[in-house]
Parts: C-alpha cells; structure tokens; sequence
C-alpha cells in the first residue's frame, strides 16, 4: 500500500534548510530508495516517493513557517540538478500507476505555483548541473529560474527525441503559456535531446539568468531576499503543526476523525461520509489541525490520494453528509471575514486545491444530498463537483433528521476555484449568466430540494418511494461502463468554459500523452520507451495518425 | 588578398577550394593563438624548438623536423587516406556504405562525442603550461613542447570536423573549447581528469602514460566510426598519440632506472636524500593517475555507450579483428558491480557494458608498460615491483563511486580507508618532496638527478643536442 502521509525527519530525498525568510529545498534522492523494487534513483531521478516527499515539504512551508516568504529547489549533488522521472521505473510501471503518478506530480507543481501566485510564497530554482525532462519541468514551476553558466548546465526536454512520449508535467504547456518561449523555438528546444545551455537559454526565455557557477549560491540567496521583499506573509506569526494524520485501514473501511470512507467492492464503488463540525467555530491559531476545514481538507486530500492508488478498481465515489448545515455555513463565514489571516487564507486554499484534486480524479462522482446531511457552502462544492448530485425530496418515512436541505456561502462564489478559473456555480451557468448572478442573494438561505432542482443546482429530486431504486441503478450503471470512455466523457463535461495552464494539463497534455504511452511507437516490442536502456534503436510505424 | 591557405594551414582537406570552412577558420584561428598565447607554454613562447610538423600523411612529410618558435608552429588538419568503398562495421546499421555528412539524427551525439574528445586536448596544454620551469633536461622540455603542440593540433582537428560539419552550432563549440579552462571552478573542462593539477614532472609523466592511454582507446574506437571523416582524423591522431605514449612511457622508466641505480649505490630503498624518487613514491602517484584515468571511460552500464555502438558511431577497441557478430545484441560481457557493499561479477548485456569492456582493453594495456618497468626493476636485482590498483581503488564514477576500495580490491569502511590512504596516495609531504625535486636542468645533455637519460636522441640526433634554443632569461 502506498502511503502519502510522511514528515521531515523520515524524509530520505529532500533535504530542507531554513535561514529566516528564505528556505532551501535541496533534491539529494537516496538512489538506493525507490518506492519499489527493479530501479535505481541515478542522477537525482525521481518516483512517487521522491515527489510525496516533496508535496509534504510544500505543505509543511506554507503551514508551519510563516516565516518564509521564499523558496530556493535546487540540488544537493555536486554535478547533476535533476534528471527527471525515472525511466526504467516507468517502464515496470502498470499504465495506471503511470497516469496517476504523472498526475500527482502535476498537483504538486502546480501547489508549488499556487504558493507563488496566493500564498506570499515565492518559488524560484537554481540549477547547477544538468537539468533534464521532469527535472526542468519542476523549474518551470518555479517563478524564476536560474543557471550556472559553466559550460555542462543546460535544461532540456529529451523526452520526444529519446523515450517518443511527451514531457509529461506541464513542460510544453509552461514553455509557451507561462514563460512565453516562442513556439518555433519551442520546437526546436523540445526536440533536442541535449537541451540548451548558457545566453541562448536566456535569450530563448528558457531560464532567467545565467550566472558564474561559483556565484550560483549566492546570487540565488540574494535574489530570494529580493523576492521575499514583495512577499505579504506576516512578520511574527508562529506556524501551526501538521500533526500525524490518524487513521485506520481495513478491506471495507477508512477511517478519519471526520471521514468515514466504506469500499462495496461488490458495486465497485466507495462511499465518502463527511462529518459536519461537532462545535461552534474557535480560533484556528489555537486548534492547529483540529480546526475542522483544515482537518477535512487534509483527511480529503489523504483519502483521494489513497483512493486513486491503492484503490483503482473501486470506480464511482459517493460523496455524503451529516452534520448541521447552519455550523458548516458558520465555519465559511468565519474562513470568509478572516481570509486576509495567513492562516486562514492558507487553509481556504488547501481546501481549494483539494477540491481540485477531486476534479481531476478519474472516478465517476456522485453525491447524495439526504435528510440530515450538511451540504453548506464549502462541503456544496462536493455536490458542485460531482457529475451527478441526487437530493432527497422531503423526508424519510419514519425519519427524524431533517430535510436535506442546500445553503450556499461566500465560498461558493469564487473563493474555491475550479482549475479552469471559474467557480463550479459560474461553470455550471456558463451560458445563464444571470442564474448565477441571482444566487447571490439567497446567501445563508435554507434551500429545499425542490428549489434547488428549480435554481438548476440539483439535476435530480427523487422523493422517499423512488430514492433507493434511483440511486441503486445509477451506481450499479455507472459500475457497467468502459472506465476509460467514462474517464474521457467526465473530463469533458466537468470544464466547460476557458482554459489555463492548468485544465491544458489535464485535459491535453494528458490525454495526449495517454494516448501516446498506449502506442507501439512507446510501449511495443521495439517501441522507445521499452527500449531505452538496451542500446538497441527503436522502429517507428512511419504512419502519422 | 590571397593568402596561400595550403602554406600557412598544411591540410589534405582541400582547405583552398573550400570557402566556408576558411571563413570559419579565419575567425578561429586568431582566437586559437590568443589562447595558445595565454595558456600555452608559460615562459617559452620565443624560444626556439627542434619540433616535428607534419607537413603530409605520407611517411615523408609526417617528419619534418627544424627549429621554429611554438606560436609559429603550423598547425595542420590531416585526415587518415580514405579507404575505398568503406562500410559501417558494427551496431544496427552494420555492411551499409560509411557516411561522408552527419546523419540529421546523430547529429547531436556525434557532435559531444567529438566535443568531448576536443576539450581535452587544450585542457592538458593547460594542465602542462608552468612545467618547462622545471624541466629534467633540454631533451625532455622538447618533449614536452612537443607533445603540447600536438595537442594543439588535435585541438584542430577536432574542430575542423566542427567547422566542417556541424554547421553555425559547431563553430560555437569550437568557440567555447577555447573559453574552458583546466581547473576553473566557472569554466570547467568537461571531463574530471583534465581539470586536476599536474603540478610536476614525475605527475606529467603519469597523465601523459596513464591518462593520454585513455585518449588512445578512445581515439581508436572513434577511429571505427561511421561518420568517415571523423575514422579519418582519429586514425591519424592516433600516429601521434603514440609518440605522447611514448613519453610518458619511457620517462617512467628513465625514473625507475634511475631510482634503482641510487638504490643499488647507496644500498637503501630510501633514495630522496640522494636526489632520487622512492619506488614507493612512484607507486602511489601511479596509483593516483590510475584511479583518475579509469573514470574517463564512464560508467560500467551505460545507455549512451550502447547507443553510440548500435547507431555505428563508436565502435570497440580493434572492432574489425573481434570475431562475433559485431552487432552484441545477444552477448553479454562480464562485469565487477558493487552490491550492498561488496563487489560481485555479474554477467551484463554487451551493448550497455561497453564501457567496462573499453576499459578492459585499458587496463591489460597498462599491464604490458607495467611488465617492462618490472623487468627492469628485476633486472637491476632490486626485490621491488610496482603494481596496478584494483580497478575499483578510489573511484568517482560508476558502480565503485561511494564505496572504499584498497587497492587490493577490498572493500573497506570510509573510516578505514581514510586511516590507510597515506600509505596508498601521495601524502602532502610527498608531493611537496617531489616539487622540492624540481630545478630546471638547462644545459644540454645534463639530467636531473632523479631521471636517467635516455638511450638515444631525438631524429638520430646525439642526446647532447640543444633541442631548446634561446631560452629566456630569467
């Protein structure tokens, strides 16, 4: 079972440095510690492990560290930065490993520009020694790159000339969109297998500044410095401790404090039952993780993440409530009224990228709005998400809870964007503008299910005698579908509207490289990817499809 | 104005009919004696030197012998005659015709094969540039100078295939062999032996034995390349890099011999007062020069080695008189790994152990020199014989990186290792024992006291020849 859960004391590939405002990430991967058997870590190369490594460190920077308003990635060996993903690794990995490690490594980059762009974070990298494939995919999320001038650094995506797949976190996307490398140079770049090096690099916007290799340390620093100078975390705050997650594993449960996940292995599917907050709202500086919206986002985030890997056959996830919708709403407003708080506004952005985490899974989502559930503003998002929510019209028969009922919040409305820069609601009207502007007035309203079917919030109402038929059929549906046709139509309906760095990403990127990780040019007997290492040359199908 | 090309450049490459490569050289050219002014022979650029140029491949100009002042020497690109109808021999593409142009797809790989090889010419001028101030004698500062501007000419033939070839993207790379510098902490030289110090005699005898050995296996496997232009140039480097072999060859065993003759004159194995250097001594800066050159041939298994091979771009040392398929798709080599500690023999595919078998054929090279120095040893009656490290002895690169080998082959803790490597590297005080050695001999036919002379002059010339004229005075 893979595990995300770790800490810096157990980590054996990053090794992190603090002095005042600027932290130092340094890459030193143990190549003797992969997180399975069959490959060796050479040259600074990355798996799973490496990169949970990493997630973790970008948590623990934002929550515990106030303190640092920038962050320096670089290495911690004498002649290499980074050479990317793992081939050989990839090549023992099952396609679903692959697709959902590609996917966890993107997360954790774009987190990693999430903390630049809201959290006063500044990312920036500094490459001494070659830079290749994921490793410069990982600068290219920083906002600023720098590189020793010493004649043997140089970045590059080898990926298409040596392994015929695509450099697979957000490199071709972040060459043209982010840094605005021109796309014939882009071209050119991104079928060099040896990269570019030195003043073409700055010339060509593939890095920002080249610098003397023995200056690189220094010059870096200072330009941490200056960076963090821009930078709106507060001066003397303390930073609150992410304490060991608790929970327990068996075949048909998960269990968090506020998460009580069952597997029905029978109908392939998982039900997800988030526990409203049990008391008013207190101040999150003194609770630490025990403030409810922090410890749901980081029980959610866990759970997903244990879900997508070592759950890959269970294929539709249900998300349901309980708790009192009028104390979930509370809890927004609190988030809401205090968002300029450091804390709070990192926890409203934990909660964000963790719905985003939900988004791009690829499981059928469905939620189940039933009498005594709590599906109020930030827990409404799940109901957002989901590609079909089914609300409980009135009540059980014999039933004491009270009527499902909907309450929108601040939170709602912009706060918990989608990856596509829209709020779930504004996506969802994308072409009834005027529906989504008039939620806004029925802010903290108790809103049946009759309603909501009527406001286009909920799709389908059914009442007590129809309830248990309706969802039963959906799911045991759902549960006969081609997964992968499913996959393609979810991903099509879930973002309506523009596109980013980021839905290009999951959407393009991925499928296309999907695809391309499918094709005998990759994986057949005398494909790219299954040879490389042998030193015996590839043959392509000469056929462009 | 007309210059006369084939004068000032002696080549067989038709340089006077072919404009773009004398546009390129035109610009190279006045860069190359900056640098050669600059980081060549410190001390002796007005001097003038009984050199060798080779004028012709044939057998009557390869010797032409005068005095000329070094940044007057002609530099000249010669290519190897072509050989007719001549097909790749190995790898994938193996009985298809050799390539006069680089193919689109190796156009990458060949040019940092050929950069790789070129930066390490100019490197050990660099490396060699302060040793003629404290020359053994005017016979071997000749040598010296000799072998320096041979690298020279390396230097251009590498960057001639540059010009030649590779386009805009080649004249860059020829650029910046000349901005490297051997030792610079900014600017490095590429490969890790060519920025360490050759601080003095005894050390440039080793690197030009043990570490130019290094640049005949890998000349002589680049001299099998498909690419023919590159075969060509490579294979007449190799007349040359034979004669650097030579030097260091034989200045070893003039040391040796002459270490054993104060042995036997004094009855001691400790010679230093006498002016002479210990054996001991000697097997230590050997086991220093060894353990560096090993690391040039790369890692043990290596993906680019097998690549390079399968694409007929580097093929193996004396590829054509090997008896298999010459395509090692289905062979394996045997290879020393290190695992959990130990170093185990492990049976790997031939194509990614290239390396290791590149530095087989090293090894067993060095073996014979080694022999000759014993015998010698043996025959002077002296109860001593020098030996080769285990090739897993202080390695930085490959299997044995990070993991302490004796020069027994036996692996011991880090601690351990740091405790005993006194006994098997030169300590400081050696290498300060050695420096103190070093006062220049100048008058002719006089030696050092701890080298003995040779058995004969350069060309026939007698050993008492001035071979260094006009030396500076200071």
């Amino acid at each position: 079972m893979i595990d995300f859960r770790t800490e810096p004391a157990r980590y054996r590939h990053w090794k992190m440095t603090f002095a005042g405002q600027v932290a130092v990430l340094a890459m030193d991967v143990d190549e003797n510690r992969g997180l399975a058997e069959g490959y060796e870590l050479k040259l600074n190369s990355y798996d799973l492990g490496v990169d949970i490594e990493l997630y973790d460190a970008t948590q623990r920077l934002r929550f515990e560290h106030p303190e640092v308003r920038s962050v320096i990635l670089c290495s911690a060996k004498e002649r290499i930065f980074c050479a990317g993903a793992n081939i050989k690794m990839l090549g023992l990995a099952s396609h679903p490993f692959k697709v959902n490690f590609c996917k966890f490594t993107n997360e954790t980059r774009n987190s990693i520009e999430d903390a630049t762009r809201n959290s006063g974070q500044f990312y920036m990298t500094a490459i001494g020694g070659p830079c290749a494939g994921g490793g410069y995919e990982l600068a290219l999320a920083t906002e600023y790159i720098m590189m020793a001038d010493d004649g043997s650094t140089s970045v590059s995506l080898p990926e298409v000339a040596l392994l015929a797949v695509l450099p697979g976190t957000g490199g071709l996307t972040r060459l043209v969109d982010k840094r605005g490398v021109r796309r014939d140079l882009a071209d050119f770049f991104c079928t060099t297998e040896e990269g570019v090096k030195g003043k073409r690099a700055v010339d060509w916007r593939l890095v920002d500044e080249v610098v003397p290799r023995t200056q690189l340390t220094e010059t870096a620093n200072q330009k941490a410095l200056h960076f963090a100078a821009n930078s709106n975390r507060p001066a003397n705050a303390t930073g609150i401790i992410l304490t060991p997650l608790r929970r327990t594993v068996d075949d048909r449960t998960i269990t968090y404090d506020h998460l009580k996940i069952e597997l029905d292995r029978d109908r392939a599917c998982v039900t997800l039952l988030i526990q409203g907050p049990a008391e008013a709202v207190k101040s999150p500086t003194a609770l630490g993780c025990d403030f409810w919206p922090l410890a749901i986002a980081r029980e959610l985030d866990d759970a997903i993440l244990h879900l997508r890997f070592n759950e890959e056959a269970l294929r539709t996830w249900v998300f349901r409530t309980e708790g009192d919708s009028a104390l979930v709403a509370s809890y927004d407003a609190f988030l809401s009224a205090n968002a300029e708080d450091w804390l709070v506004r990192e926890i409203i952005l934990y909660l964000k990228r963790t719905l985003k985490r939900v988004d791009v899974s690829a499981r059928s989502i469905f939620a189940l709005l039933e009498p005594g559930s709590c599906f109020a503003g930030s827990l409404l998002e799940l109901a957002l998400a989901a590609d079909r929510a089914y609300m409980l019209r009135g009540v059980r028969d014999g039933d004491e809870a009270p009527p499902a009922c909907i309450v929108l919040s601040d939170l709602n409305f912009g706060r918990l964007p989608m990856c596509n820069g829209l709020s779930r609601l504004e996506s969802r009207f994308l072409h009834e503008p005027d529906k989504y502007r008039n939620l806004r007035a029925r802010l903290g309203e108790q809103i049946d299910a009759e309603t909501a079917q009527a406001l286009g919030l909920i799709g389908f109402a059914p009442d007590d005698l129809d309830w248990d038929d309706e969802v039963r059929l959906a799911i045991e549906e759902r549960a006969a579908f081609s997964g992968d046709a499913l996959t393609g139509m979810e991903a099509s309906l879930r973002f309506g509207g523009p596109e980013t760095i980021e839905s290009k990403i999951f959407a393009r990127l991925s499928a296309w490289q999907n695809w391309i990780f499918q094709r005998p040019n990759a994986v057949g007997e005398k494909g790219a990817l299954k040879l490389y290492g042998t030193g015996r040359r590839p043959e392509f199908d000469p056929r462009r499809v | 104005m007309s210059i006369n090309y084939d004068e000032r450049i002696p080549n067989n490459v038709g340089l006077s009919a072919d404009r773009r490569l004398q546009r390129a050289l035109e610009n190279w050219q006045p860069k190359f004696l900056e640098w050669w002014n600059q980081m060549g022979p410190s001390g002796f650029q007005t001097a003038d030197v009984y050199l060798r140029t080779a004028t012709s491949v044939d057998a009557k100009g390869w010797a032409t012998f005068d005095y000329l002042k070094m940044p007057e020497y002609r530099w000249g690109i010669f290519l190897a005659e072509p050989v007719a109808d001549r097909k790749i021999g190995f790898g994938e593409q193996r009985g298809e015709p050799v390539w006069q142009e680089v193919p689109g797809e190796h156009r990458g790989v060949l040019r940092r094969l050929i950069v790789t090889q070129g930066d390490t010419e100019p490197a050990s001028v660099e490396q060699q540039r302060h040793l003629g101030r404290t020359c053994p004698s005017l016979y071997d500062l000749r040598n010296l100078f000799q072998v320096n501007v041979e690298e020279g000419r390396h230097l251009w033939a590498m960057v001639y295939l540059l010009q030649a070839y590779f386009g805009r993207d080649g004249r860059e790379e020829a650029e910046a062999l000349l901005e490297r510098r051997s030792g610079s902490a900014d600017n490095p030289r590429i490969l890790g032996a060519f920025n360490e110090r050759t601080p003095d005699w005894l050390s440039f005898f080793m690197f030009t034995h043990f570490t130019d050995r290094d640049g005949k296996f890998q000349l002589a496997s680049l001299a099998e390349s498909g690419f023919d232009p590159l075969s060509r140039t490579c294979r007449f480097m190799l007349t040359e890099e034979a004669h650097h072999l030579f030097v260091g060859e034989t200045g070893i065993g003039r040391i040796i011999a002459r270490s054993c003759q104060l042995m036997r004159e004094h009855r001691t194995d400790r010679i230093g007062d006498y002016g002479g250097i210990d054996l001991a001594i000697i097997q230590k800066y050997l086991n220093f020069h060894f353990s560096v050159s090993l690391d040039l041939f790369g890692s043990e298994l290596s993906t680019n080695a097998a690549n390079y091979f399968s694409t007929g771009l580097k093929g193996r040392f004396k590829e054509s008189e090997r008896n298999d398929d010459h395509r090692l798709t289905e062979s394996t080599h045997r290879v020393l790994r290190a695992h959990a500690g130990a170093i185990i023999e492990s049976e790997e595919p031939a194509l990614t152990a290239l390396n290791e078998s590149l530095r087989d054929a090293y090894i067993a090279d060095c073996w014979r020199a080694l022999v000759r120095w014993n015998k010698n040893i043996e025959d002077s009656g002296i109860d001593f014989r020098l030996t080769l490290p285990h090739r897993g002895f202080r390695r930085a690169i490959g299997e044995f990186k990070g993991l302490y080998v004796t020069p027994e082959g036996l692996p011991v803790s880090e601690t351990e290792w740091r405790a005993r490597e006194g006994q098997w590297l030169p300590t400081p005080a050696e290498r300060e024992f050695i420096g103190f050695l070093m006062t220049p001999v100048l008058q002719p036919g006089k030696f050092a006291s701890w080298i003995a002379p040779p058995p004969r002059g350069i060309n026939h010339q007698p050993i008492e020849m001035d071979y260094v004229r006009e030396l500076p005075t200071k």
